[in-house]
C-alpha cells in the first residue's frame, strides 16, 4: 500500500473512532455529572464490556470466525494484575505457590494493566499459533477447548489462583474516566487494525478466502496476528474488571460472559467497530432500566415493582425481536461516519459471501 | 478385571448421555445449520417439568410421582411441545440469518427459559427422588454396576436403533437425511422444510427430555444448570463427529465419554481436579488431526 492510498483511507474512515470516543466520552461526563454512584459504577462496567466486545470484534468481526475463547484472555489479564498488584503480605496467605520474585512484587494499577494485557498476547501468541491453522467452525470449537482449559485451570490451580474461590484485595483503582480512557484505547487500537495492512487482508479473506489466498495473502498469519491484538485488549479489560470489583474468580470468565459478549457483538452487528460499541451500549442501557423497574417506580404516588428476574428475561426477548428483524445488528455492519454512508460502503460492506465458512 | 469392567460401563453410560445429547444437536444442525445453544435448558426444563413451581426449599413433587408408564410419555411429550414451539416462534424466522445470529438467538432463548425456571423454582437445587431401586447395584461378571447404567445404556441404545430405523426406513427420514445432505437440493425435489424441521425439533426434545430424567434419576437433585454441562460436549462432540454426520456425533459422544472417564481413572490423584483441561485439549488436538471432524459426510467438503 503506497502512502497515498493510506491517507486517503484515512480520511475516509477517521471519522467513526473519533464519533465513537466522543459519544462515550458525553456519556462519562454526564453520568459523572448527573448520576447516582450505582449509575457510576454502571457506566464503569459498561466501559469495561466496551473493551471485552472491541477486543472480541478485532478478531471475530475482521476474520469472520467466531470465537467462544476469548473470555480466556480476560480470565488471564484479570489474574496477572491480581498477582502483580495485590500486597505481598496477603498473597503470602492466599496465593503460596506463585514463585518468590512474583510473589514479592507489588505494582501499581497503571504498571500492572499492560503487563497483564501482553501476557495475555503472549498467551494468545503461542495458542493461536496451533488454533489459527484451523478453519471456519473447527476454529471456533478449538477456542471453545481453550476456554474450557483454561477455566478448568484456574478453578483447580488452588495454591496460585485461589481455586474456585475469589482473590481479594485487588486496589479498586477504576473510575468512570479510567474505563473511557480504557475503551477509547481499546478504539484506537481496533480502527488501527482495521485500517492497517493485517486488517484489510483479513477481512479479504472473511469476504472471499480463496481470491485472497490466490492474491498471496497468508490467512493463517493475518488471523494470528489479529488474535493476538484482540487478547491484548481483552486482558487490558480483565484487568480493568477486576481493579473495578477488586476481586477475581474463574466463574466470572466463564460461559455466562463469553455470551453476553457474543451476544453484544452480534446485537450491534459484529462486523463493525461502531456495531460493538452500539451494542454494549445499547443493551447496557436495557438492562440498567430493567434493573430500575425491577427496584420500583413511582407513577402519581402508584409504585410499580417488576418481579425479580423480569431483567433478564426481557434482556433474553428484546435480543431475540433485534436479531429477528434485524439479523446483522443494530447498525446492519455499518460504520458511523461525518461523511455519510455512501463513503462507507466502499470501505466495509458487509459481505454475504464470509458465511459461506460458518456454513 | 473388575476394575476394568466398572470402567467400561462407566465409559459407556457417560458416553451414552453425551451421545444422546449430540444427537438432539446434530439432528437441528443437520437441516438448518441451527446449533441449538438452548438444548441444555430444555434439559432443565423437562427436568422442572416433575416439580410444582414453587421457591420453597422442599420441593413439591408434581408429575414425578405419576408411574413410569405415564411419566415417561408426558415428559417426552412436553420435550417436543417445547422445542416444537420454540421453532414455530423463534427460530422458524431465523431462516435466512447467518448462523452466528441464529447461534445468538437460540442463546438467548436458553438464557429466557433457565431465568424463567429461576423465577418460579429459585436457583437452590431441588431434591427429586425417582425411582430410587435403579440406584441399586446388579452383580455382573464380579463387578457391581449400578442398575441406573444398565438401564441408561440399554436405552440409548434402544433409541439409537429406532432412530436408524426411523432415518433408514421411513419416508420422514429418508426427507430429513436428504435435507441434511444438501438443504437447497431437497427443497427443490419436494422436501417439504418446515415439516423436517418442526419433526427434527420434535425428536431432538424428547432426546432432551430422556436426558433430563436419566440425570434427575442419576443425581436425585433438579438443578437449572444441570443441562449445560452435558450441551457443551455434546456440542463439542456434534464438531468432533463431522458435522452434519448424525452416526458421527454419536460416536464422538461415546468417544468424549470414554476419554472423561479413562482420564479420571489413569491421571495420578494431583492432576485428576485438571481432567476437563486434558479433555478439552485432546478435543484441540483431534480438531489439528482431522479439522473436518472424524466422520465427516462428503457433502460437508468445501468446494472451490
Amino acid at each position: 500500500m503506497t502512502m497515498s492510498q493510506r491517507r486517503s483511507i484515512i480520511r475516509q474512515t477517521i471519522t467513526t473512532p473519533i464519533i465513537l470516543m466522543l459519544a462515550l466520552l458525553a456519556i462519562a461526563a454526564l453520568t459523572y455529572q448527573f448520576g447516582s454512584r450505582p449509575l457510576n459504577r454502571t457506566a464503569v462496567e459498561m466501559f469495561i464490556n466496551i473493551m471485552v466486545v472491541v477486543g472480541l470484534y478485532v478478531f471475530v468481526g475482521n476474520s469472520g470466525l467466531l470465537s467462544f475463547g476469548h473470555i480466556s484472555f480476560m480470565c488471564l489479564g484479570a489474574y496477572m494484575t491480581a498477582w502483580l498488584t495485590i500486597p505481598p503480605v496477603m498473597k503470602s496467605i492466599t496465593l503460596k505457590g506463585l514463585p518468590a520474585w512474583l510473589l514479592h512484587t507489588q505494582l501499581p494499577m497503571w504498571a500492572a494493566t499492560p503487563i497483564s494485557g501482553a501476557f495475555a498476547a503472549l498467551f494468545a501468541l503461542i495458542v493461536g499459533r496451533v488454533i489459527m491453522r484451523l478453519s471456519g467452525i473447527a476454529a471456533s470449537i478449538a477456542t471453545f477447548g481453550l476456554l474450557g482449559v483454561v477455566n478448568n485451570v484456574y478453578s483447580n490451580w488452588d495454591s496460585v489462583t485461589g481455586g474456585q474461590g475469589s482473590i481479594v484485595g485487588i486496589p479498586p483503582t477504576m473510575t468512570i474516566w479510567t474505563g473511557w480512557l480504557g475503551a477509547a484505547f481499546a478504539i484506537v487500537i481496533a480502527y488501527l487494525y482495521s485500517i492497517s495492512r493485517s486488517g484489510l487482508a483479513l477481512r479479504a479473506t472473511r469476504d472471499e478466502a480463496v481470491a485472497a489466498s490466490a492474491s498471496g495473502i497468508d490467512m493463517v498469519r493475518e488471523r494470528l496476528i489479529a488474535f493476538v491484538v484482540s487478547a491484548f485488549i481483552i486482558g487490558l479489560a480483565g484487568a480493568a474488571y477486576a481493579h473495578f470489583l477488586s476481586i477475581v474468580n474463574p466463574g466470572a470468565f466463564y460461559l455466562r460472559t463469553t455470551f453476553i459478549a457474543l451476544s453484544m457483538l452480534v446485537v450491534g452487528g459484529m462486523y463493525s467497530l461502531s456495531g460493538a460499541v452500539t451494542g454494549v451500549v445499547v443493551l447496557s442501557v436495557l438492562i440498567e432500566l430493567f434493573r430500575n423497574l425491577e427496584k420500583g417506580v413511582s407513577l402519581g404516588g402508584l409504585s410499580i415493582a417488576l418481579p425479580n428476574g423480569v431483567q433478564e428475561i426481557a434482556i433474553g426477548i428484546i435480543t431475540i425481536a433485534i436479531l429477528m428483524y434485524l439479523p446483522t445488528g443494530l447498525t446492519r455492519n455499518r460504520e458511523f461516519s461525518v461523511g455519510g454512508w455512501l463513503l462507507q460502503r466502499r470501505f466495509a460492506r458487509p459481505a454475504q459471501t464470509a458465511l459461506k465458512e460458518l456454513n | 478385571m473388575t476394575a476394568v469392567l466398572q470402567i467400561i460401563f462407566d465409559a459407556l453410560s457417560l458416553g451414552s448421555l453425551y451421545a444422546l445429547g449430540a444427537l438432539g444437536i446434530a439432528l437441528i444442525f443437520g437441516v438448518m445449520r441451527l446449533v441449538n445453544f438452548a438444548h441444555g435448558d430444555f434439559i432443565a426444563f423437562c427436568v422442572f417439568a416433575m416439580l410444582w413451581p414453587s421457591v420453597d426449599a422442599a420441593a413439591i413433587v408434581f408429575a414425578g410421582q405419576l408411574p413410569f408408564y405415564l411419566l415417561i410419555p408426558l415428559l417426552l411429550l412436553i420435550g417436543a411441545a417445547l422445542s416444537m414451539a420454540s421453532e414455530l416462534i423463534v427460530f422458524r424466522r431465523f431462516r435466512n440469518a447467518n448462523p452466528a445470529t441464529m447461534m445468538i438467538a437460540s442463546f438467548a432463548l436458553g438464557f429466557v427459559i433457565r431465568h424463567l425456571l429461576l423465577m418460579l423454582y429459585s436457583s437452590r437445587p431441588k431434591s427429586i427422588t425417582l425411582w430410587p431401586s435403579l440406584g441399586l447395584p446388579v452383580e455382573f461378571l464380579g463387578a457391581h454396576i449400578p442398575m441406573l447404567q444398565v438401564v441408561t445404556i440399554v436405552i440409548t441404545l434402544a433409541v439409537l436403533a429406532v432412530l436408524v430405523l426411523f432415518l433408514k426406513r421411513t419416508r420422514y427420514g429418508l426427507e430429513m437425511r436428504a435435507a441434511a445432505e444438501n438443504f437447497t437440493m431437497a427443497r427443490m425435489l419436494g422436501v417439504r422444510a418446515n415439516a423436517v424441521i418442526l419433526l427434527a425439533f420434535a425428536i431432538s426434545g424428547m432426546l432432551a427430555a430422556a436426558i433430563g430424567l436419566i440425570l434427575a434419576t442419576n443425581s436425585g437433585t433438579a438443578d437449572i444448570g444441570m443441562g449445560a454441562n452435558v450441551m457443551l460436549i455434546a456440542f463439542i462432540a456434534t464438531v468432533i463427529g463431522g458435522l452434519g454426520s448424525v452416526p458421527g456425533a454419536v460416536a464422538a459422544g461415546f468417544l468424549i465419554g470414554a476419554a472423561s472417564v479413562v482420564f479420571q481413572a489413569t491421571l495420578p490423584h494431583d492432576a485428576r481436579v485438571f481432567r476437563d483441561a486434558f479433555v478439552y485439549g485432546a478435543v484441540i488436538v483431534v480438531l489439528l488431526v482431522r479439522p473436518q471432524g472424524l466422520f465427516a459426510p462428503r457433502s460437508a467438503r468445501q468446494r472451490v
